[in-house]
């Protein structure tokens, strides 16, 4: 769990709130990117969820921004808050100061506003990396399933739980640099399939998908994915690891 | 007018949607899903608590089967599903766990030995079995006699979606993502495809397809106070009523979710109370055992919610600034166990409400949660009133759940029925029916018509603010057609919509923006979702009697003399602000399990005049058929099979039961 810094509920007036936002329409060929402050009175429990909407229900119907769960669940909502990637619906006013600047998260196709185009990278991410169990073992639906020890399948879901909302490519150097580096969550997909038994793919197969600068051996380990991933998935021990396998399968 | 062509346009990228494009490009047809957000992101993802199959591998799961599966379902139902259905559902359920395993899903396994649970508020001992050890394990869902709901920790539906979301990209399937249906272009009697809108660039493009396939899921956003995700508008049920000849099935049925925080109504999973946990009011006391002293916190969930909002009414709720609520508590099920088995929830506490739940009661209120109502169709998806035209998942009144869904029996519902109904457009493409001829006019004057409805509103400057009428849909949804409902605020609230649909009509916007304008999109679906609205409050207005979700304090009994049928409504033009409703009559000679007690709940039921002589028919199909096998007996009181694609057919294998 992410340590946060509460802010006690304050009793009487409710405080005022800037939110500086990056606006640009890429369907406008005149639109620049600029920042732009709305203003509004914070309430309890407000999440930038909740902040965002009222302003977009109150003051500029055409602010773009992206939610989908709003429960911190599904990935939609990630933004620079204050310069850091995180997930917006699960971030509460009351743990940042008056003045609130948004961006959207960069390195991604700008759709408009706060919104980016991540579900097209992570599809592209996928068709690259075979992200699916490769079995050749048909699948009998009438017999009993294969068994699986308890602990394995907590550990392969332990992986499991990334939400594609790419912090962890927002917050990489390597993906800012190169264009083609497939990121933590490529590298963290790529441990959880090794992982599972059910995917007969050998190290040698997973070789040809990340054996190179565009996967694990392009990551530099200064692991500002790994504090920035809102599921605290163990990224720095899987990308560790990954590698010492890897470099392992090169030098042979 | 840019057009695309393909066999199959899937309109929906949750599991339901997913899995029915799979299953019909297995079968050689060309598939496109269209999805408002990337496919993962689906609300789907938010299930957290399980999917229902009767595996029967658990200790507490010993002796499950299809027969009890369908038995929990249709009493979950208040007898108002179709029993048919519910065979080939709890039928295939296994079979699609078992798909998914073999996909990856992480299923939680079975480990052999002694573990301590928690069950009505004691700690207890359970022995598993070695020779279940390593299979799929199951957890306590409310309703069900069995521990049957499988889950991945608290991240199912996750866990479900990116198994089938990966399955449909090593198929090669094109998602086309950030695009909403519009429009159903069609001729009256078939369906030929939709109009889409880019929500990129706010272009209209048409799809031309040989089947449709509608499954955008639930509406629960014409509510205020709902767990649903902020996409679930129900666009795709609007856009199927809009057609006049499509109708919507038992729309006013309606399920609430006992445990949503409050007051942000974000759930916490049926699994806190299936684990364990306990729910109390503003003396710490458990109230549940007063109202319900069998099933206490785990009747089902109409009961649950109903019994809270009659405690909170009775005085008993917790006030705070945005009104009264109760407890969840869930500290006796320990850090450890909340920890591996509920971290979404200790997540959810932590990010929202600032508070531990291993410490710390939880604030919940019932908010909506599950729309059972939606497209209707019939066993195979297709839907009434257009040929070529489908739907499934929580979009279509298949009607697994009728008045009540149980916890589980929805993602399962999602993966069955498409795998059922992916079979059957597949089939429908491959038949001549499948063939089409349409007319490039038609084409083209449903684009014109879509394009015309978006320009009215993005060149009105009017003041009405589509804002404003929506957030007073909600509120008025939520306080006057919600848990517990009556004649006179039904007919304020059908009355004070039909207003608010003739004002809708007039609304303006206030931004311009090049591209597709968040503030012109909201206007839109306003005027979609209204007309949903007008669907639930109308007949639940109309129905007078209590069923499953639906109760009307003033009608309290479930009368299945004059009810036991379902709703259909329909939107003709020049329906100004109304639907027209139909009902379906369910048949009770053909029933498996006639009409009866739940179980839990209020048992005054008004009988239905066939109850008796079916029920007497049954007891002698049973006795003539001696000791002969349950497949056998259940065969003779109800065939279902025929129903299914024949790869479905098979008998499901279990632990300890011949096969
Ligand atoms: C918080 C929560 C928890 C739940 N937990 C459980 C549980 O534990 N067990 C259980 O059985 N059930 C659970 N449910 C219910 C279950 O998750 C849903 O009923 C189910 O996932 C619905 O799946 P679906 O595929 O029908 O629709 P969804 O997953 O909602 O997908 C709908 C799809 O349609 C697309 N779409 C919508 N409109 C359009 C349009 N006009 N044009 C194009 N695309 C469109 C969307 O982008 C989306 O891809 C839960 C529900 C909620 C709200
Ligand atoms: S360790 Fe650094 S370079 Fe490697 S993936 Fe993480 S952020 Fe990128
Ligand atoms: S690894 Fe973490 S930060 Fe990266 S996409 Fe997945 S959930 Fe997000
Ligand atoms: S909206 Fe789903 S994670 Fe924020």
């Amino acid at each position: 769990m992410i340590p946060l810094l509460r802010r006690r509920p304050t009793a009487g007036q409710p405080r005022r709130l800037t939110l500086s936002i990056l606006r640009c329409n890429p369907a406008d060929p005149a639109s620049v990117p600029h920042l732009q402050d709305y203003e509004l009175d914070e309430a309890d429990g407000m999440t930038l969820f909740i902040a965002l909407n009222d302003i977009r229900a109150h003051q500029d119907g055409s602010l773009q921004f992206d939610f989908v769960c709003r429960a911190g669940i599904c990935g939609s909502c990630a933004m620079l808050i204050n310069g850091r990637p995180g997930l917006a619906c699960r971030t509460l006013t009351r743990d940042l100061g008056d003045h609130i600047t948004l961006a959207p998260l960069p390195y991604f196709e700008l759709i408009g506003d706060l919104s980016v185009n991540t579900g097209k990278w992570m599809r592209g991410t996928s068709e690259r990396l075979q992200t699916w169990i490769h079995s050749t073992t048909p699948v009998d639906l009438d017999a009993l399933e294969a068994r699986m020890e308890p602990a394995e399948a907590e550990a392969i879901y332990e992986l499991d739980r990334c939400i594609e909302c790419g912090c962890c490519i927002a917050g990489c150097g390597t993906a800012q640099m190169r264009e083609g580096f497939v990121g933590a969550v490529g590298l963290n997909k790529i441990a959880r399939f090794r992982l599972d038994p059910r995917d007969q793919r050998s190290d040698a197969d997973f070789y040809e998908l990340i054996g190179d600068d565009d996967g694990v051996f392009g990551c530099m380990s200064l692991l500002g994915c790994h504090d920035l991933c809102p599921k605290q998935l163990p990224l720095q021990t899987q990308i560790a690891f990954l590698r010492r396998k890897m470099a392992a399968l090169g030098l042979r | 007018m840019e057009t695309i062509h393909t066999d199959v346009l899937v309109i929906g990228g949750g599991l339901a949607g997913l899995r029915a494009g799979l299953a019909a490009r297995k079968r050689g047809q060309q598939v496109i899903i269209l999805s408002l957000v990337p496919p993962k992101r689906s609300h789907s993802a938010a299930a957290q608590g399980g999917m229902q199959a009767s595996l029967g591998n658990a200790a507490r799961g010993g002796g499950d089967n299809e027969d009890v599966h369908f038995e929990d379902t249709v009493r979950g139902s208040d007898w108002g599903n179709d029993q048919e259905v519910a065979r080939m559902f709890v039928h295939t359920a296994p079979k699609a766990v078992r798909e998914l395993a073999a996909w990856g899903v992480p299923w939680n396994r079975v480990q052999q030995g002694p573990h301590a649970v928690v069950m009505d508020g004691q700690r207890v001992t359970l022995t598993e079995s070695a020779a279940a050890h390593g299979l799929i394990t199951a957890r306590d869902f409310g309703g069900t006699k069995k521990w049957r709901t499988c889950y991945v920790s608290d991240g199912t539906g996750h866990a479900m979606l990116y198994a089938v979301s990966d399955q449909t990209i090593a198929a090669g399937i094109p998602v086309h993502e950030r695009m909403e249906a519009v429009a159903l272009i069609h001729d009256g009697g078939r369906c030929y495809g939709a109009i889409v809108r880019n929500l990129i660039d706010g272009r209209l493009l048409a799809y031309v397809a040989r089947a449709t396939c509608i499954a955008t899921g639930g509406f629960g956003r014409i509510y205020q106070s709902t767990t649903n995700a902020v996409i679930n508008e129900g666009i795709g049920a609007a856009i199927a009523l809009e057609t006049g000849v499509v109708p919507l099935g038992n729309m006013e049925a309606v399920q609430f979710h006992p445990t949503a925080i409050f007051p942000a109504g974000i759930l916490v999973t049926e699994g806190c109370r299936g684990d364990g946990g306990l729910l109390r009011d503003v003396d710490g006391h458990r109230f549940m055992p007063d109202y319900e002293p069998e099933k206490k916190e785990l009747a089902s969930r109409d009961v649950v919610s109903r019994r809270m909002e009659a405690h909170i009414r009775s005085g008993k709720g917790v006030a705070s600034r945005y009104g009264p609520h109760l407890w969840l508590d869930i500290t006796l099920l320990g850090a450890a166990h909340i920890e591996h088995k509920l971290r979404e929830v200790k997540e959810i506490c932590h990010y929202f409400l600032g508070i531990d739940p291993a410490r710390q009661w939880i604030p919940v209120r019932p908010a909506q949660h599950y729309s059972m109502g939606g497209i209707r169709t019939d066993a195979h998806g297709q839907a009434y009133g257009l040929r070529g035209l489908f739907a499934c998942g929580e979009a279509a009144c298949w009607d697994l759940h009728g008045f009540n869904r149980l916890g589980g029996n929805s993602v399962a519902e999602t993966v069955v029925a498409g795998m059922i109904v992916g079979e059957a457009i597949a089939d429908f493409c491959a038949s001549p029916d499948g063939d089409m001829q349409v007319s490039t006019a038609l084409v083209r004057e449903t684009w014109a018509k879509a394009s015309a409805e978006f320009s009215a509103i993005a060149d009105n400057r009017s003041s009405e603010d589509a804002n404003q009428l929506l957030r007073r849909m909600q509120t008025l949804m939520s306080e006057q057609v919600g848990i517990v409902r009556q004649g006179d605020q039904l007919a304020a609230a059908v009355a004070e919509l039909e207003q608010l649909i003739q004002r809708c009509r007039q609304v303006g916007l206030r931004t311009t923006r090049a591209g597709a304008n968040p503030e012109l999109t909201t206007a839109w679906r306003l005027q979609r979702m209204l007309k949903l609205a007008q669907c639930v409050a109308y007949g639940a207005l109309q129905r007078t009697e209590s069923r499953g979700a639906h109760f009307r304090e003033d009608y309290p009994r479930r009368n299945d003399a004059e009810w036991l049928k379902r709703t259909l409504a329909t939107w003709p033009d020049g329906e100004p602000t109304r639907p027209r409703l139909d009902y379906e009559a369910l048949d009770v000679a053909r029933m498996e399990l006639p009409p009866g007690w739940r179980g839990y709940g209020a048992r005054d039921a008004i009988e239905h005049p066939a109850t008796a002589l079916r029920q007497a028919e049954i007891e002698a199909i049973r006795a003539s058929l001696g000791n002969a096998d349950r497949h056998a007996v259940q065969q003779a009181l109800m065939p279902y099979r025929h129903l299914l694609p024949p790869h479905l057919r098979g008998l499901n294998a279990r632990i300890g039961e011949e096969r």
